[in-house]
């Protein structure tokens, strides 16, 4: 619905009709995606909270807790991680550059990227399983044979930091998908990559977040 | 525009259908949208109130009028339905989502708030989770009260999880509604609009914003990790499994003490506008009110503690809590001082909504300056869980916010609908909610100070002649309300045609025709002076 094209003759087919210019409107998208961001971090600051403090209060648990995880497998993810970021950082400027071809292999990448990432989270929480390591109540200490009597707060901390963020990297990676097939479909170009930043800056945060998650969860001991 | 050829020429007949609504991206829509839908959920937890009121009429040994609930746990439930549909569904999407909806891309010459599809996912977002909160009520009754504390709200084998993810959802649509918010004020005005040229409704709906993103996410995951507590056992909140019920205390305050100041700061910034239209009169002291908005913004997130002073939590925590309370009442005095000063002459008109704004200032400032007494730590241990408490916040919470809301209503009712209302019947629910709800919360002062406690279903035989006046009182309020809403739908159906600006104010939303048509404005309007140049 933009009749109006008036207004600095700067009105495309991209610029939505409640705005004026492009410029407005990227610079609009991009206010938006970060505060967006900042609700995430808020969101993952209480859980870090509740993690500090549980930390604090039984060390020796979070100590048991963290030599069960395979700190390898962690560390293979969080490379994995920090090479999509690169992909996807890269996938914005192959779209300013008009360079879409490259554009879509280094989002196709990303989003393989991801899925390295949920496989190797799959393998890691089916292992954990198969030791009958589960969050909470379902942990029999006696089964596992843990020293301590409330290692399942830890496992708890352990599903439900890494599934919230699992789930994240899902989303993040429905979200590559949509601007990948947007940039085949010839959506994004020099004069119009604000939804591809912007789903970019969402992967960026994701990652940030595994980067605090695998110290704390598996190296801090 | 080019497209009003083949649409009518304002927002409500540009399109026709209900698909049109359901799909519509326009703000003034999915505001009108809001109306309807917490004006349903008010009705509910209206309904609850009274009921609460009924049973409390007498004690339960009367004979004949004792009981009228069967039993504790049904009060239990009703008290906890009427508390949670208020609060979340009513009073906190309240003002932002419906007239801030409405009237913050008109107020600062937008076409529009700079995300409209996301403004739409809100009120879906916001459906999702009243419909699933609703929806708890026909499995097992909720019966935590609003605030869901631990460990009680763990082992109670009732609908809990359910209600909180719940709430979640409508986070998420508060969440959402702050940010467009907060993105339109920056990027969105119109030439000339300088942010210190911004009517002082937007500057609170700003300052309500950043209180909806910051805090907002923290109850998210809150609410997330009593679900998660619940199905899984984690022992976070829960002591039996080496669990802090207490953190749980400090996460859900961290958000819900801000949450009273997005329920109240948005009312504020309604009562200046009323203020200076009806005294035709510049407001007196323009930047103090508006920065005292972002003032009690700011320090709200430093004030938790106050509702933990008999948690357990250390005395010098209480104490350091019981100060930064108090510096509340600073920029919420600044407010109060600004508007008397507004009156000084002025020609001050007694139109209704006036009559709310005058309302307001009454039972806010008892309503504050009780707030003042809680947030003193020694008054507080004592006051703790009394009805002293519940009077003091329905008088912020319904005396401020509500009669803001009504007032609101009222003085925008021509420009959303293009028709007047009658202005005897809107007086004559002003009179009557205004006296209903002094009678009804008054008399809970004193009972507080006598040491009746709260959220109990009964009580002894020494409280009763106050209760029974206080049960009394939620009658004139209801047909307070009942006079309102006949009020609003004679105006609808039969009200005069509204002409573009009938108080004579100077902002821009009265400078386009009633109702406003799709665009917002025909020309884009350039401003070149402050909102409230009068005299």
């Amino acid at each position: 619905m933009s009749t109006d094209n008036t207004v600095h003759g700067a009105h495309t087919a991209h610029v939505a009709h409640h705005f004026k210019t492009a410029e407005q409107q990227y610079s609009s998208g991009k206010e938006g995606i970060w505060l967006f961001m900042l609700t995430e971090i808020l969101m993952f600051g209480a859980i870090f909270v509740g993690y500090a403090i549980y930390h604090n209060m039984y060390p020796a648990m979070f100590a048991e807790g963290a030599s069960s995880l395979d700190w390898k497998m962690g560390f293979v993810n969080t490379l994995v991680l920090i090479f999509s970021s690169f992909t996807m950082a890269i996938s914005i400027s192959f779209i300013q550059k008009n360079e879409q071809k490259k554009a879509v292999l280094a989002l196709a990448t990303t989003v393989l990227c991801g899925a390295i990432f949920m496989v190797i989270k799959y393998f890691e929480y089916q292992h954990k399983f198969h030791l009958g390591l589960f969050p909470g109540k379902f942990l029999d200490v006696a089964k596992v044979g843990a020293e301590h009597a409330n290692l399942g707060l830890y496992f708890g901390f352990y599903y439900v930091m890494t599934g919230l963020h699992g789930i994240h990297v899902l989303l993040g990676m429905g979200l590559i998908t949509w601007c990948l097939i947007r940039t085949i479909r010839g959506d994004f170009h020099s004069q119009y990559w604000i939804v591809v930043e912007g789903v970019g800056l969402f992967w960026h945060i994701v990652d940030l977040i595994w980067i605090f998650l695998f110290p704390l969860l598996y190296l801090v001991g | 525009m080019a497209n009003t050829k083949a649409h009518g020429d304002n927002y409500i007949n540009f399109e026709k259908g209900i698909w049109s609504w359901l799909t519509t991206v326009d703000h003034k829509r999915i505001g009108l949208m809001y109306f309807i839908t917490v004006m349903f959920f008010f009705l509910i937890g209206g309904i609850m109130a009274l009921l609460l009121r009924l049973e409390l009429f007498a004690p339960n040994a009367a004979p004949n009028v004792g009981q009228i609930l069967a039993n504790g746990d049904v009060y239990n439930q009703v008290m906890t339905y009427h508390g949670a549909i208020m609060v979340f569904m009513v009073i906190v999407p309240g003002i932002p989502a419906i007239l801030g909806n409405f009237f913050l891309p008109l107020q600062i010459g937008a076409k529009d708030v700079a995300f409209p599809r996301i403004n739409l996912l809100s009120w879906y977002c916001f459906m999702a989770g009243a419909i699933l909160a609703i929806a708890t009520f026909f499995t097992t009754k909720i019966d935590t009260g609003w605030t869901f504390y631990t460990p009680y709200s763990i082992r109670t084998g009732t609908a809990t999880a359910m209600m909180v993810l719940a709430a979640f959802i409508m986070g998420m649509s508060s969440i959402l509604t702050g940010l467009n918010f907060i993105v339109t004020v920056h990027k969105l005005r119109a030439p000339g609009m300088t942010m210190h040229r911004m009517p002082l409704f937007i500057w609170s709906l700003y300052a309500t914003a950043i209180l909806q993103m910051l805090a907002t996410p923290v109850l998210g995951i809150t609410l997330l990790l009593l679900a998660v507590e619940r199905f899984l056992g984690i022992g976070i909140f829960d002591p039996k499994l080496g669990g802090d019920p207490v953190l749980f205390q400090h996460f859900f305050w961290f958000y819900s003490h801000p949450a009273v100041y997005i329920m109240i700061i948005p009312a504020m910034g309604i009562i200046s506008e009323l203020i200076t239209t009806f005294s035709k009169k510049v407001i007196f002291g323009y930047t103090a009110i508006a920065y005292s908005s972002l003032g009690i913004a700011a320090v709200s997130f430093f004030v938790w503690g106050h509702h933990m002073f008999v948690s357990g939590q250390s005395e010098t925590t209480g104490i350091v809590f019981s100060f930064l309370t108090m510096l509340v009442g600073v920029p919420t005095a600044i407010k109060m001082f600004n508007w008397v000063a507004t009156f000084y002459k002025g020609s001050v008109e007694f139109r209704s909504p006036m009559l709310y704004a005058l309302g307001f200032m009454f039972l806010f400032a008892i309503g504050g300056v009780t707030g003042v007494m809680l947030a003193t730590l020694p008054i507080d241990v004592h006051f703790h869980d009394t009805y002293f408490v519940v009077a003091h916040f329905h008088y912020v919470m319904v005396g401020g916010t509500l009669m803001a809301l009504m007032g609101g209503y009222y003085y925008w009712f021509p420009k959303m609908f293009g028709k007047m209302y009658n202005e005897t019947t809107a007086r004559i629910s002003f009179v009557f909610i205004f006296i209903g709800f002094n009678v009804t919360f008054f008399p809970q002062f004193i009972l507080g100070a006598m040491g009746m406690p709260r959220r109990y279903f009964d009580y002894i035989p020494a409280y009763e002649n106050l209760n029974k006046i206080s049960t009394v009182g939620s009658w004139l309020i209801l047909i307070g309300f009942l006079v309102g809403l006949y009020t609003i739908v004679q105006g609808l159906m039969k009200g005069e045609k509204a002409p573009m600006n009938p108080w004579g104010s100077k902002t821009l939303e009265w400078q386009t025709s009633s109702p406003p048509p799709h665009d917002n404005f025909s020309v884009e309007p350039v401003v070149t002076a402050g909102p409230y140049e009068y005299r």
